[in-house]
C-alpha cells in the first residue's frame, strides 16, 4: 500500500468543528488540506437537527441546523480543500499514519504533517445508565430517533415516553408530536431540567407535554416490542422511592441521557484524555500531547452551542496549519505553561493548559462546565494558590450551559502577572 | 394443509438441537429442525456464561457429569472444525477464607471422580500471580485447566450452518403447538407453519421441553422452572481476566463468576432468580445490585461505570431426580410414546455437554434400530464470516479491492462492514432480522449499542430481502422497529 | 406559562424565550387584561417578551416536507418569521401533505402567505435531484 504524504493537514470529521478547522487550516497557510467524513454529506449531526437555535453568535441569526452547516459548507467549497465522503478512519498512530476505508476510494494510508481530531460525540445508551428491563424493539436514543424521523423519513413510535430532559430529548418530544405521535411525558432523574429553559417552554409547554422531575424509568415491559414502562420517583440521593411506581402503556422509549466525546481513534494514536471531559487534554492551541495532533469541538468536551464548536475548530485548524509549516510543535520557548484545573462548582474546563506568554494575538476560549445549579449572579475566577488572578461575573451558573470566556487583553495581562504553574477555576 | 415428512425432526435450534442436527447430518437421513424464533440460538444457549465447563461440578454418576466431561473433550475437536472461537483459558474456583479453603479438597475429589483431568489446588500466591485483579483476600483456588470460554452464538450457528450445508432443513418461525399421537406413536407435530411428520422427534426445546413432553402425553410430572440469570458486560478496554473465575459453589449453583469472553469483553454474572414467565428476559434493578456485589467479592475493581451491556438468560431447570441424585438432565427414549427422544431439563453445563448429547442421541437411535449409514460427501468444516475488524492492513485493502461493500462501515464501534452484513443475510441460515445480523457480525455490540447502525442496517435488510422499512424486525414477528413513514397519514 | 387568580386580578408567570437565561417573569393583569406590573425580568427583553406573549404569542415552526425525485425523502423547512402560536399545529398538519420537487435549496419558499397571513415555510436544507 502506498503512503499518501501530500497533505499538510488532515481533518477527521466533517461536522461543524471539522469544517471550520479545514477552512482556517487552509486560510492560515494555503497548504493541502483534506477532510475525511464517514457520512455521505458534510455537517456532522447538523443536517438532522432541523430545529432553529444555531448561529446566534457567529451569524447573528437564529438558524436551523442544516442551514448553519450549509453556510459553512459554502465557505469550504470556495477553497481548494479536498473532501472524502463515505470514508472512515479506522486506524491512526502517534506517528500520524492514518488508515481510511471507503467503497469508492478503497483502503488508503495517509501520513499528513498535522491532524485535527473533530469526530464529535456519541450518545450515552441504555446500558450506561443500567436501565432494567427487556431488550425489546422500541428503545432508541434521541439522536437515532431524530435521524429516523428527519433524515430517513420513518416514525419509530406511536406512544412515546422520553427519558432525560436534555435539549435533544425535549426537541425530539416536540418533533415526534408535530409528526403525529403521542408523547406521554418526559422523565428527568434530577430535580431540575437538564436542558435549556426555553426548550422547556417551546418544546414541552407549548405542546402540553408533561415533564416529571425526580422521576426515572424503573422497568421496561414487552419481550418483542416495548409494551409499557414503569416509572418511579427518586429521592435526593437519586434512590427509588418505593410505592411511587407507575405503569405507562407505550410502545417506545426515547433516551436522552447524555453525550460522550468520541475518542476511540484518539486512544489508538496515544492521545491523553481528561477523565472529566472524556476528551483529549488540549492546550490553548487546541494541541494534544501527541505532536501534530490537534482536537476541537465535541471530541474535546460536550458543548451546548455549535457556534463555539466552530470557533474551537478555527483555533485547531490554524494551529495545525502552523505546525505543518514549521514541521514541529510551535515553539513556546520562554513561555510559561500553566495548567487549568476545575475547582468549586466547576465540572471541567478546556483548554487544560495555556502558554501564558504567547496568548497575545490569538483567540483563546475558556470553556467551563458548571456542576451545580446557581440561580443568582455568580463570580467565575481563576485562582493561583487561593489568590485571585482574574475573574468575571455571570448572571447564573447551570450545568446545562457551558460558561465560555474569550480571553480579553486585560485577562491576558492579569494571567501573565500570576506566578504559579496551576490555576484553579472556581464559581462562587 | 401442506404436510412435510422427515426421518428425524428436532424441536429447538439451540445448542443441543443444533449439535444433534450436525451429528445426524453425517448420516443418510432426512432431518429438519423446527425453531419457534426467527433465528437459531435465540434462547438460553446464547444468553449464558459461554463457558465450556471442565465437569468438576456435577454430582458423580449423573448424566450431567458424564455428558459434561465427554462434551468438554469433544468441544476442543469440534470448535476448530466449525471455526467456533473457543479459548482454553482454564478456570479457577476461588476460595476466600478458611471455610471456603477447606471446601477445595472435596471439590477436587469430586472432579477426579468425574474423570476431569489436570485438577490442582493452588496457593494464594500462585492464584494472585495468575490473576492480579483478584481480591487480596483470596486464600487459594482449585484450578481446572480443561475449562474454556466459547463464543456461544457462533457455537450454535457453527453447528447449525454445518448441518444446513450437509442437508438438514431449518424451519424458522415454526412453533410447535400440538402433537399427533396415534396408537402410542408420535406421528407428527402441529406447528405455526403447518403439520410436520417424522419417524423420530428429538425434543430439544430448552425451557419449553416440558411442554413438548406433555403434548406427547409423556411424564406429566416433569416440569421446568425457568431460573433467570442476569449479566453485565464491560467495555473491552477495561480489565481482563486470564481464567474463568468462580466463587465456591453453593446450593444455588456455581455462583457469580467473572470471565473474559472470546470477544475480549469482561463479563460478570449470573445471579439466579426463579421466575414464572419462561420468556421473561427482563433485567432487574435488584438483580444488577446482586451481581455487582457478587463480582466485587472476587474482583474489587469491578465498576458499574464501565458497563456497556446488560442481559438476562434463562436456565431450564427440570425436576428430574433419578436414583436419589440431585437434579439431572432428562435424556432418554420416551417410554410413554414411540418416536420421541427427550433432551429435557438441559441446564448448565448443557452447552459444554451438547456435543456429547448429540453423540449419545445417535447411539440411542441406533439402539432403536435406526440404520445410520454415513454420507460419502459429508463436510466436517464450516467457516464463519471473516471479520474486517480482525484483518491487518493488507488483508483489508485486498478485501475492499475485491468487494467494495467491505469499504462501507455500518457499525463504527465494532467496525462491521456492509460486506459482512450481506454475507450474513445470504448465509446457510439466512439472517433476516436485526438481531440475527448483530449476532453474526457483532454489529451494534460496542459502545454505542446500535445507535449509529440501526438506520443503515434496516436499509440493507429492506433492500436485500425486498421488504419495506416498516417490515424490518428486531427479532421476528411482533418486533418491528418503525411504524410508518414520517409524512404518512396518522391512523 | 402558569397563572394564579385573585378576584378580578391575575398573575401569570412566563419563562422568557429571548435568551438562554430564561428569566421567570411575573405579570400582574387587571380585570380588563391590562398589564399592571411586570417583575422578575433581568433586562428589557423580558418586558418586551411578556407584552408580546400576552398580546400575540408567536413561535417558530421547524419541520420538514416531502421531496419528490430527491436524493433524500425529506427536506427541512421552517417559518423564519415567528407565527401565531395557536396555529402551529394547523400548519404542522398541513405541511405534512406538502411535496416539493427536487432539487431544493436553502431559502426556497415551499409555502407562501399561508392563509393570507404572510406566513412562509422556507427550506433550511438542500436536497439534490436523484439521478
Amino acid at each position: 500500500m502506498d503512503v499518501n504524504t501530500t497533505y499538510d493537514v488532515i481533518v477527521i470529521g466533517g461536522g461543524p468543528a471539522g469544517i471550520a478547522a479545514a477552512i482556517e487550516a487552509y486560510n492560515e497557510n494555503q497548504g493541502k488540506v483534506l477532510v475525511i467524513e464517514r457520512n455521505d454529506s458534510l455537517g456532522g449531526i447538523l443536517p438532522q437537527c432541523i430545529h432553529n437555535g444555531f448561529g446566534a453568535i457567529n451569524f447573528g441569526n437564529d438558524l436551523p441546523g442544516p442551514e448553519y452547516a450549509h453556510r459553512y459548507e459554502m465557505q469550504l467549497n470556495e477553497l481548494p480543500v479536498d473532501v472524502m465522503l463515505d470514508t472512515m478512519v479506522v486506524d491512526m498512530t502517534p506517528e500520524l499514519d492514518i488508515y481510511t476505508m471507503s467503497s469508492e476510494y478503497g483502503y488508503q494510508h495517509f501520513k499528513p504533517r498535522a491532524v485535527v481530531l473533530a469526530m464529535g460525540c456519541r450518545e450515552r445508551t441504555r446500558a450506561q445508565i443500567r436501565l432494567p428491563g427487556t431488550r425489546a424493539a422500541g428503545i432508541y436514543t434521541a439522536g437515532t430517533a431524530q435521524r429516523l424521523v428527519n433524515i430517513e423519513g420513518y416514525m419509530p413510535g406511536r406512544e412515546i415516553v422520553v427519558l432525560g430532559s436534555g435539549d435533544i430529548g425535549m426537541i425530539m418530544a416536540r418533533r415526534l408530536t408535530i409528526e403525529g405521535a403521542q408523547v406521554l411525558g418526559v422523565m428527568e432523574l434530577l430535580p431540575f431540567l437538564t436542558g435549556l429553559r426555553r426548550n422547556y417552554v417551546q418544546c414541552l409547554q407549548d405542546y402540553n407535554i408533561p415533564l416529571h422531575l425526580s422521576t426515572t424509568v424503573s422497568k421496561i415491559y414487552g419481550e418483542r416490542r416495548v409494551e409499557g414502562i414503569e416509572t418511579v420517583k427518586v429521592d435526593e440521593d437519586l434512590n427509588h422511592v418505593p410505592g411511587t411506581e407507575e405503569f405507562i402503556k407505550c410502545d417506545t422509549l426515547v433516551l436522552s441521557v447524555g453525550l460522550i466525546p468520541e475518542n476511540e481513534l484518539s486512544r489508538k494514536a496515544g492521545v491523553q484524555l481528561d477523565v472529566r471531559t472524556n476528551g483529549p487534554i488540549v492546550d490553548s492551541d487546541m494541541a494534544t500531547n501527541v505532536p501534530g495532533i490537534f482536537a476541537a469541538g465535541n471530541v474535546t468536551a460536550i458543548y451546548d452551542l455549535v457556534d463555539y464548536v466552530s470557533k474551537a475548530g478555527e483555533v485547531a485548524g490554524r494551529s495545525a496549519a502552523r505546525f505543518a509549516r514549521a514541521q514541529q510543535a510551535e515553539s513556546h520557548e520562554g513561555s510559561r505553561v500553566v495548567r487549568l484545573k476545575p475547582g468549586a462548582n466547576v465540572g471541567s474546563i478546556i483548554p487544560q493548559q495555556i502558554y501564558i506568554d504567547d496568548l497575545g494575538d490569538r483567540d483563546v476560549y475558556l470553556s467551563m462546565r458548571p456542576n451545580a445549579l446557581l440561580e443568582r449572579m455568580v463570580k467565575v475566577e481563576l485562582d493561583d494558590g487561593g489568590e485571585e488572578v482574574m475573574s468575571f461575573r455571570e448572571q447564573y451558573a447551570r450545568p446545562a450551559e457551558m460558561i465560555i470566556r474569550k480571553l480579553k487583553a486585560r485577562d491576558i495581562e492579569k494571567l501573565r502577572a500570576s506566578h504559579g504553574a496551576e490555576l484553579v477555576a472556581n464559581i462562587s | 394443509m401442506n404436510q412435510k415428512s422427515y426421518d428425524v425432526v428436532i424441536i429447538g435450534a439451540g445448542i443441543v438441537g443444533s449439535m444433534v442436527a450436525r451429528e445426524l447430518s453425517k448420516y443418510q437421513l432426512s432431518v429438519a429442525v423446527l425453531e419457534k424464533e426467527a433465528d437459531v440460538g435465540m434462547g438460553q444457549s446464547t444468553s449464558n456464561s459461554a463457558i465450556i465447563h471442565s465437569g468438576h461440578d456435577p454430582e458423580p454418576g449423573t448424566m450431567k457429569a458424564r455428558m459434561n466431561v465427554r462434551g468438554n473433550e469433544l468441544w476442543y475437536q469440534i470448535a476448530p472444525e466449525l471455526d467456533i472461537p473457543l479459548v482454553n483459558t482454564g478456570a479457577l474456583i476461588v476460595a476466600v477464607g478458611a471455610e471456603e479453603q477447606a471446601g477445595l479438597q472435596p471439590l477436587l475429589e469430586r472432579g477426579r471422580e468425574n474423570g476431569v483431568k489436570g485438577l490442582e489446588i493452588l496457593t494464594r500466591e500462585q492464584v494472585l500471580e495468575m490473576e492480579p485483579h483478584l481480591s487480596p483476600d483470596v486464600t487459594g483456588a482449585l484450578s481446572t485447566p480443561t475449562a474454556g470460554v466459547v463464543d456461544a452464538f457462533q457455537g450454535v450457528l457453527g453447528a447449525a450452518e454445518n448441518a444446513a450445508t450437509n442437508g438438514v432443513e431449518f424451519i424458522l418461525n415454526a412453533e410447535v403447538r400440538g402433537a399427533v399421537v396415534e396408537d402410542g406413536v408420535l406421528k407428527a407435530v402441529e406447528t405455526t407453519q403447518g403439520r410436520v411428520a417424522a419417524t423420530w422427534f428429538i425434543n430439544a426445546a430448552g425451557v419449553h421441553s416440558d411442554e413438548i413432553l406433555h403434548m406427547a402425553g409423556d411424564r406429566p410430572e416433569f416440569e421446568i422452572t425457568a431460573r433467570r440469570g442476569e449479566y453485565f458486560v464491560f467495555d473491552d478496554s477495561k480489565f481482563r481476566v486470564n481464567n474463568v473465575l468462580f466463587p465456591m459453589p453453593s446450593e444455588k449453583g456455581k455462583g457469580i463468576l467473572v470471565t473474559t469472553t472470546t470477544h475480549g469483553n469482561t463479563m460478570v454474572g449470573p445471579n439466579s432468580d426463579s421466575i414464572s414467565d419462561k420468556e421473561d428476559h427482563a433485567v432487574t434493578e435488584h438483580g444488577m445490585h446482586e451481581i455487582l456485589h457478587g463480582a466485587t467479592k472476587l474482583v474489587p475493581s469491578v465498576s458499574p461505570r464501565d458497563v456497556i451491556a446488560t442481559f438476562a438468560g434463562l436456565r431450564a431447570t427440570g425436576n428430574y431426580k433419578p436414583g436419589g441424585h440431585g437434579k439431572d438432565f432428562l435424556i432418554e427414549v420416551s417410554s410413554a410414546v414411540r418416536g420421541l427422544i427427550n433432551l429435557a431439563g438441559v441446564e448448565s453445563p448443557g452447552f459444554a455437554s451438547s456435543p456429547a448429547i448429540a453423540e449419545y442421541v445417535a447411539e440411542l437411535l441406533k439402539g432403536e434400530g435406526v440404520t445410520l449409514t454415513e454420507k460419502a460427501d459429508w463436510t466436517a468444516t464450516r467457516r464463519r464470516i471473516p471479520r474486517f475488524k480482525e484483518m491487518d492492513h493488507v488483508q483489508r485493502a485486498a478485501i475492499i479491492e475485491r468487494n467494495p461493500a467491505y469499504g462501507r462501515i455500518v457499525c463504527r464501534c465494532e467496525e462491521v462492514t456492509e460486506g459482512e452484513i450481506l454475507q450474513a443475510i445470504h448465509s446457510p441460515i439466512p439472517a433476516t432480522t436485526y438481531d440475527a445480523i448483530k449476532r453474526r457480525t457483532w454489529l451494534g455490540t460496542g459502545r454505542c449499542q446500535g445507535s449509529f447502525d440501526y438506520p443503515r442496517t434496516m436499509e440493507i435488510l429492506a433492500r436485500e430481502l425486498g421488504m419495506s422499512m416498516t417490515e424490518i424486525t428486531k427479532k421476528g414477528p411482533g418486533s418491528v422497529f418503525l411504524y410508518r413513514q414520517t409524512k404518512e397519514e396518522v391512523v | 406559562m402558569s397563572e394564579q387568580k385573585q378576584g378580578d386580578y391575575r398573575t401569570r408567570t412566563d419563562i422568557c424565550l429571548r435568551c438562554p437565561q430564561g428569566c421567570e417573569v411575573q405579570t400582574m393583569l387587571g380585570p380588563d387584561d391590562e398589564i399592571l406590573n411586570i417583575s422578575g425580568n433581568k433586562c428589557k427583553l423580558g418586558r418586551e417578551y411578556v407584552e408580546q406573549e400576552i398580546r400575540d404569542p408567536r413561535r417558530v415552526l421547524p419541520t420538514s416536507v416531502r421531496v419528490k425525485n430527491g436524493t433524500r425523502p425529506l427536506v427541512p423547512v421552517w417559518t423564519p418569521e415567528p407565527m401565531p402560536k395557536g396555529m402551529i399545529m394547523d400548519l404542522a398538519a398541513e405541511s405534512r401533505k406538502i411535496e416539493v420537487e427536487a432539487p431544493v435549496h436553502v431559502g426556497d419558499v415551499v409555502l407562501d402567505d399561508w392563509r393570507g397571513l404572510g406566513i412562509r415555510l422556507v427550506a433550511s436544507g438542500e436536497v439534490e435531484r436523484a439521478e
